[in-house]
């Protein structure tokens, strides 16, 4: 009996690490989010996100190259027109436009080493990390020949309002297994479905691509006062007037009792 | 402290927005006008979306003009017939001024409509005013009181009405093609009209200063409640908290400004208006003239 399950034991380690011996070399991300849903309330001055995690392997922690880790944190992607100021009768003035087919409203890539050493063009192209390339710009530049300087007007513009942001070097991945770094969102953030993305790379090659979304809305008084306009334009245009004459009677009531009172 | 707007869908700072409505509530007490045309570009300064500003600024100036006409109701200087009959322009001249503005928006050159009319209207109304005044005051210091016009082509029209309260007889077709006039400016623009209302009733129209105030902050409620119903109803940006915040700076200003209004006599009071007309006037002429920093600019074509 005791042989039995010796040999049963034994039976099951053989098993197991042929298991282990196939799945040696894949890494998966375990991926964890100070908070999964960001709320718009009628103080909110931005938000930081702390996102952290772990690689899951079965093996050994590969050799061949330094683990890296490339954390995106993107808002909902939209058209988006960009336009160029030309001087026209001596009046500066929007003289053309660019329709860029998609771009996000907010993007941040944080990276755990400088970009280009992190990730090949080939494979910034395929999995679409970097700013540039979070941009869908390809009808765009069928439509229009100079459709790249509009494209990194675009990219300038938003980076000067720190809703594109590259943060390299801000990822910290201890032992090649743990890590975590923390994304500022920007107080004038539009709700939607923000997607956190972590890619994990060794020689400029993704080994693991992993995406969380993140619900950003607007909560209590904002909730209630932006469904209101979008779905009774007139009740709601009714309340913003009866506020204001209530506001404008009140004042001068006041004030009346104020000097006479 | 900062606060987030739902409809603008940006944060920003309650005292800044609180100090710009009581800055415009002061000059709505003082002069009669909304406001609009200071206020309006103030809040592009800040970061407001033009179309949220143009939409809310209305609003603000709806409470602003209320507080204001109250107090020149208790002192009895609203001819209300002549009121009646400018609104009726108004609210057809609004209708018109917002298929323009659509109109525009479509061809993506409202921003530059917009400006334009901002620095003829101002230039022309500012200029005017300040020429006006410093003879005025020239005279008066004289010792020749002013003289207003007796006669000119606004007493041969026919429909002709007694207007009580300012002492005129004048045609009912005057008034209402001012009021139209400014309903469109309302729509377009996003201010009361007062600036362009006031000197037009006074030097157009001929009805006396003290009454012209009260009358044209009447006019101004109908015209921008208006226009306000007409954002909130078609374009969705008119922003309540942005509204209430500039409206408790406005209507606490508004009070200020009708009371030290009072200690200026009419002359200094439109000199001192008609520079500061000027001087939104030449800012908003630079930004045309000058090459601006960034040439490009970013909107969103779709909300998602």
């Amino acid at each position: 009996m005791r042989l039995f399950l010796t040999i049963l034991a034994f039976g099951f380690l053989a098993l197991s690490g042929m298991a282990t011996a196939q799945t040696t070399d894949k890494e998966e991300v375990v991926l964890g989010l100070s908070q999964n849903r960001v709320e718009i309330t009628t103080d909110f001055d931005g938000s930081e996100i702390l996102i952290f995690g772990a690689v899951k392997r079965e093996g050994p922690i590969p050799t061949s190259a330094p683990l890296h880790v490339l954390v995106t944190l993107s808002g909902p992607s939209l058209p988006t027109v960009v336009r160029r100021k030309g001087k026209l009768f001596g009046i500066w003035t929007n003289v053309d436009s660019v329709t860029v087919d998609k771009a996000p409203i907010f993007y941040a890539v944080a990276t755990s080493a400088p970009f280009e050493e992190m990730l090949s063009q080939s494979n910034d192209r395929r999995y679409r990390v970097s700013i540039e390339r979070a941009i869908l710009s390809i009808g765009a530049k069928v439509a229009h020949a100079e459709a790249e300087d509009y494209v990194a007007a675009l990219v300038r513009i938003r980076e000067n309002q720190e809703k594109y942001i590259l943060l390299e070097d801000t990822v910290q991945v201890d032992q090649q297994t743990l890590f975590r770094t923390r994304i500022q969102m920007p107080p004038d953030l539009t709700e939607g479905e923000y997607q956190a993305r972590i890619l994990l790379t060794r020689d400029g090659q993704v080994i693991a691509d992993h995406s969380s979304s993140i619900d950003v809305r607007k909560v209590g008084l904002e909730r209630f006062l932006f469904t209101l306009s979008r779905e009774q334009p007139v009740i709601y245009g009714l309340l913003a007037l009866a506020i204001a004459m209530v506001a404008g009677w009140g004042a001068s009531a006041i004030f009346r009792l104020l000097r006479y009172g | 402290m900062n606060i987030y707007l739902p409809i603008a869908e940006i944060s920003v700072n309650a005292f800044t927005l609180l100090g710009l409505g009581g800055l415009v509530g002061i000059l709505s007490g003082m002069f009669g006008v909304g406001g609009g045309f200071l206020l309006t570009p103030l809040l592009f300064f800040i970061g407001i979306p033009p179309a949220v500003a143009v939409a809310t600024g209305a609003n603000q100036i709806v409470a602003s003009s209320v507080s204001g006409v109250l107090a020149h109701l208790r002192r009895r200087t609203v001819d209300f017939k002549m009121g009646i009959v400018l609104q009726i322009g108004g609210l057809i001249g609004a209708a018109f001024g917002v298929a323009v503005f659509n109109y525009l928006k479509s061809l993506g050159q409202v921003d530059l409509f917009v400006t334009l009319c901002y620095v003829v209207f101002l230039g022309i109304v500012g200029g005017l005013m300040f020429i006006e005044s410093v003879n005025a005051l020239r005279k008066s210091k004289r010792g020749a009181p002013p003289k207003r016009k007796q006669r000119n082509w606004v007493h041969k029209m026919p429909f002709k009405t007694r207007f009580r309260t300012s002492q005129l007889y004048i045609s009912v077709l005057p008034p209402i093609l001012v009021g139209f006039l400014v309903g469109i400016l309302t729509a377009v623009m996003g201010v009361g009209g007062g600036f362009i209302m006031v000197p037009a009733m006074i030097y157009v129209l001929g009805i006396p200063t003290k009454v012209v105030i009260g009358t044209s902050l009447f006019q101004i409620i109908t015209v921008t409640s208006a226009t306000t119903m007409l954002h909130a109803i078609t374009n969705q940006t008119v922003d309540i908290v942005l509204a209430v915040l500039l409206l408790i700076g406005g209507v606490v200003g508004a009070q200020f400004g009708t009371r030290l209004g009072t200690y200026l006599k009419a002359e200094q009071l439109r000199i001192l208006l008609a520079v500061i007309v000027l001087a939104v006037c030449g800012k908003l002429a630079l930004d045309l003239l000058l090459e601006p920093s960034e040439l490009f600019s970013v909107s969103i074509l779709k909300r998602g």
